[in-house]
C-alpha cells in the first residue's frame, strides 16, 4: 500500500499517495494549476515551466508537473511572481508560435490559445522570432506543421512510450531544437503508423489530419456523382461531443439527418461491414481452430495496426486474419452489391467513408484496396471534418430530427456497435464464432472480460468444454508487449497458447482515435466505449449472425463466408515494411 | 560492414555514443550514414529515431557526408573577442563554401562549434584531429595551402 503524504496547497490541506505530482495532488482538491505541456495520461515531459509553484523554504519555483509531494510541503500555486514568471514563459513561446487563429484548424481548441486569453498575454506585443520552416505534408494521414511547434513533446510520448512506433523525436538542441522524424525525412518516410495519436494529444495545430473537406464537397455539389457514406462505430459516440454534447452522448439518428442533409445520396453504418467481418472473420477462426490451421488469429479491422505488424512483426504476418477492416469491405461492397442493386454506375458512385481514424485515410489509399474495379473508398474524413462540414451546412446537430439509415446496407447488431470499443471486435466475433461451433447462442452475448481500460485483457472462453484462450490488446506499446510474448512462445515451443487476439492501435479503441475530437483523455475514452455498450445493450439485434441485411448479402451475392467472391472483395494480404522507411520490400502473405 | 565497429563494443545502451564515435572516425566522409544508423539500433536495440536525436543533439557528429578536413571553427566567446568573425569570414573566402558545407573537391567542410578549451591561444580550430591557435589570415593561407598541397 502506498505511504500517504500531508501537504497543503494554497491553504488547503491534501492528502495523496506517495509520489504523487504537485500539479495532480492539486488537481484532487479543485485547484487548476495553469499548464501547457502537461497531460493527466502522459508522463511529465517538464518543457514548458509553466505550471511553476512556490514551496516554502525553497528558494526557487519549481514545476509542479514533475515535483512530487512530501510530507509537511506547502505549496502557493500564485504569486505576483509566478504570474509574471508564466507571463513571461508564455510569451517566449508565443514569439517562437506562427499566430493565424482564425483560420487555425485548432482555433478554439488550442491549448495554447486558451493560455494566452487567460493570462491576458498579447502576440503583438512579442515580435514574432523564428523564419517559417517548410510544413510535412507527406504523409496521406497527418500534417506537421513545426511552426506551431511549441516543442512541449506530447507527441513524442505518444509517439514513443504509448505507441512505441518511434516515428518522431526531438532533434537538434537549444533554438533548433524541433520535433522530427528520424533523418527529417517526413512522416511518409518514417514508421509512422498513422494512428494521429499525436494529432489528439498535440495542444496546438502543429499536428493535424490531412483533410479531404474540400474535396468531398467538390463532390457534394457535383448533381452527377452519386455520394454514399459510410460512418463507422466509434463516430456516433463522439460526434456530438463538437456540439457541444457531454462525452458518450450517442447520436444516431442525428447523425444520419446531418449526413441527408449534407447531399449524402445514400447514408449507412460501417457496422454493416462490421457484422460481415465478424462472419468472415469468425469464420476464418473456426477453420482454423478446427482444422489445425495458424494460431492465434489476430485481427485486423485496425489500419494502424496493419502496418505496425507489417514494420515491426512481419513474422506474425501469417497469423493475423485475411479480412479487410469493415471500412474497406464497405468500400467494395458500394461499387458492386450496392451500384447493382440500386442501378447505378458504379463510376459515378463517389464512397466517403467517417472514421475515428487517421490510419483509414492511408488504409484507403493502399494500392491493393480496389478490389472493386475502382478505388473502393473514395474519400475518408475525420469525426472532426465531418463535423466541420456540418457546421459549415449551418446545419443546428442537437436540434435534428432523429432519422434513419438507407436500407440494403443499413442495418446493423449490437455486435457491430461495440467495434469502436476495445475489446468489442473479440466480443463480437466470439458471440458469432460461438454459434459457428456449436450451432447455440452463448447463454448471454455480454463477454465482460474483455470490457473496459486494462492494457491486455485476457480471458478463456468455454465454448461446450473447448478452452479458447483470448487476449485483447489496446496501444500499440501493449500490443507489441503481446506480441513480444506470443513470439518467444512460438521460439521456445513452436507454438503460442493463444487462440485469438484483438489488436487496436488506439488507447481505448476506435473511441480514442486519431481522428476523434480534441483532447481525449483517457477516461473519456472509457466513457465514449461505455455509451457503445450501452447501445447495444438496447438493441434488439446483438448478433452479427443474425442480422438479416448480412443474410441478404450472402443470399444475393456473396454465397457464403469465405466464398470466392467474398474472398476477392472482402480479404486481403500484407506486405513486409522496411524499418527505416515503412516502404513495402514485399508480400509479407498471398492474396488467395 | 559496421559488425566489425560493432563487435567491440557490449550490445549495452550506455555504449552508443562511443560506437557512434567509432563509427564516424572510420568512415571516409567523417559521418554516420543511415545504414549505419540502423546497424547499430539493431544491435544495441535502440529505436533510430532515439539514435537520431542524440546524433543531431552533439555537434561533433554529422548526418551527412563530410569533407576529407573538418575544419572546426571555435564560436565561443574568447575566440569572438579575439576576432573568429573575421577568421570564418577568410575561411569561407578561402574555401569558397559557407559554414556547414563542403568544397566540390570533397577536401575541406567548414563547421563552427563551441570552446575547445585552448582559450589562450583564441581564435582557435580543430582540423579532423589538430588543433590550430593563434589564427591570422595568413596562418589559414598556410594552413589551407599545406593541406591542398598534401593531397
Amino acid at each position: 500500500m502506498n505511504k500517504m503524504i500531508n501537504l497543503m496547497i494554497d491553504g488547503i490541506d491534501v492528502k495523496v499517495s506517495q509520489d504523487t505530482s504537485i500539479i495532480e495532488a492539486a488537481s484532487s482538491v479543485g485547484i487548476k494549476i495553469p499548464s501547457l505541456c502537461y497531460h493527466q495520461d502522459l508522463l511529465p515531459s517538464a518543457g514548458c515551466g509553466i505550471c511553476v509553484v512556490e514551496i516554502e523554504g525553497q528558494p526557487l519555483p519549481k514545476r509542479a508537473c514533475c515535483t512530487p509531494v512530501y510530507e509537511g510541503m506547502k505549496v502557493k500555486t500564485n504569486s505576483i511572481e509566478l504570474r509574471s514568471l508564466r507571463k513571461m514563459l508564455l510569451e517566449m513561446i508565443l514569439a517562437d508560435h506562427y499566430v493565424d487563429c482564425p483560420t487555425c484548424i485548432s482555433n478554439n481548441k488550442c491549448d495554447l490559445q486558451d493560455l494566452a486569453y487567460i493570462m491576458g498575454v498579447k502576440t503583438e506585443e512579442n515580435a514574432p522570432l523564428q523564419t517559417r520552416k517548410p510544413i510535412d505534408e507527406s504523409s496521406v494521414s497527418i500534417i506537421r506543421d513545426p511552426n506551431k511547434c511549441i516543442n512541449c513533446g506530447r507527441c513524442v510520448t505518444v509517439c514513443n512510450d504509448i505507441q512505441t512506433v518511434y516515428a518522431l523525436t526531438t532533434v537538434h538542441r537549444g533554438f533548433e531544437s524541433e520535433i522530427n522524424t528520424p533523418f527529417s525525412k517526413g512522416m511518409a518516410e518514417s514508421t509512422c503508423i498513422n494512428c494521429g495519436q499525436c494529432v489528439v494529444f498535440c495542444p496546438t495545430a502543429a499536428l493535424t489530419e490531412k483533410t479531404h473537406t474540400e474535396q468531398v464537397w467538390n463532390e457534394l455539389l457535383n448533381p452527377a456523382k452519386h455520394l454514399v457514406i459510410q460512418a463507422a462505430p466509434a463516430v456516433r459516440a463522439t460526434l456530438g461531443e463538437e456540439f457541444g454534447m457531454e462525452e458518450g452522448s450517442l447520436s444516431v439518428g442525428k447523425m444520419y439527418a446531418a449526413f441527408r442533409k449534407l447531399g449524402f445520396n445514400a447514408v449507412f453504418d460501417t457496422n454493416f461491414t462490421a457484422d460481415l467481418t465478424i462472419m468472415e472473420e469468425g469464420t476464418e477462426f473456426v477453420n482454423r481452430f478446427t482444422s489445425g490451421g495458424t494460431l492465434p488469429l489476430i485481427t485486423s479491422c485496425s489500419p494502424g495496426w496493419i502496418k505496425f505488424m507489417e514494420t515491426f512483426y512481419p513474422d506474425l504476418a501469417d497469423n493475423v486474419s485475411t479480412c479487410k477492416s469493415p471500412q474497406q469491405m464497405f468500400g467494395a461492397l458500394v461499387k458492386t452489391y450496392y451500384a447493382e442493386n440500386k442501378n447505378v454506375n458504379p463510376k459515378d458512385i463517389v464512397s466517403v467513408s467517417i472514421m475515428p481514424c487517421t490510419a483509414k485515410k492511408f488504409e484507403a489509399n493502399r494500392p491493393e484496396m480496389q478490389d472493386s474495379g475502382y478505388k473502393d473508398v473514395d474519400y475518408v474524413l475525420t469525426t472532426r471534418e465531418i463535423a466541420r462540414m456540418i457546421k459549415e451546412a449551418g446545419i443546428d446537430f442537437a436540434k435534428l430530427e432523429d432519422e434513419k439509415a438507407d436500407d440494403l446496407m443499413g442495418i446493423y447488431t449490437g455486435a457491430a456497435t461495440i467495434f469502436g470499443a476495445t475489446g468489442g471486435v473479440m466480443e463480437a466475433a466470439l458471440r458469432s464464432a460461438y454459434y459457428l461451433i456449436t450451432k447455440e447462442n452463448l447463454p448471454s452475448p455480454e463477454i465482460k472480460a474483455v470490457r473496459g481500460m486494462e492494457g491486455i485483457k485476457e480471458a478463456i472462453v468455454d465454448v461446450k468444454g473447448t478452452k479458447v484462450k483470448i487476449a485483447v490488446a489496446h496501444s500499440l506499446g501493449k500490443a507489441r508487449e503481446l506480441m513480444d510474448r506470443i513470439r518467444q512462445q512460438i521460439q521456445e515451443t513452436g507454438k503460442s497458447d493463444y487462440h485469438f487476439i484483438e489488436v487496436m492501435a488506439c488507447p481505448g479503441g476506435c473511441v480514442g482515435g486519431g481522428g476523434q475530437p480534441f483532447q481525449s483523455n483517457l477516461a473519456a475514452r472509457a466513457r465514449r466505449g461505455e455509451a457503445l455498450y450501452k447501445e447495444d445493450s438496447e438493441l434488439e439485434l446483438r448478433l452479427s449472425h443474425e442480422n438479416p441485411a448480412v443474410v441478404e448479402v450472402y443470399e444475393k451475392f456473396l454465397k457464403a463466408p469465405g466464398s470466392e467472391i467474398a474472398h476477392k472483395l472482402l480479404h486481403t494480404n500484407y506486405f513486409k515494411r522496411d524499418i527505416m522507411s515503412g516502404d513495402i520490400i514485399e508480400e509479407a502473405t498471398h492474396k488467395h | 560492414m559496421y559488425q566489425e565497429i560493432l563487435k567491440k563494443y557490449e550490445p549495452t545502451k550506455d555504449n552508443l555514443i562511443y560506437i557512434l564515435h567509432d563509427i564516424q572516425d572510420n568512415d571516409p566522409q567523417h559521418y554516420v550514414s543511415e545504414s549505419a544508423v540502423q546497424s547499430v539500433s539493431e544491435y544495441l536495440r535502440i529505436p533510430v529515431n532515439h539514435i537520431y536525436g542524440v546524433l543531431t543533439f552533439y555537434t561533433m557528429y554529422s548526418t551527412t557526408p563530410r569533407g576529407k578536413n573538418v575544419i572546426r571553427l571555435c564560436e565561443s566567446p574568447p575566440c569572438y573577442l579575439r576576432g573568429s568573425d573575421n577568421i570564418l569570414a577568410k575561411l569561407k573566402n578561402t574555401l569558397g563554401i559557407k559554414t556547414g558545407e563542403t568544397t566540390s573537391d570533397g577536401l575541406f567542410t567548414l563547421e563552427l562549434c563551441a570552446c575547445l578549451g585552448l582559450c589562450g591561444n583564441a581564435p582557435v580550430m580543430m582540423i579532423n584531429d589538430d588543433f590550430y591557435g593563434d589564427l591570422t589570415d595568413d596562418k589559414i593561407d598556410q594552413i589551407i595551402h599545406n593541406i591542398r598541397e598534401a593531397k
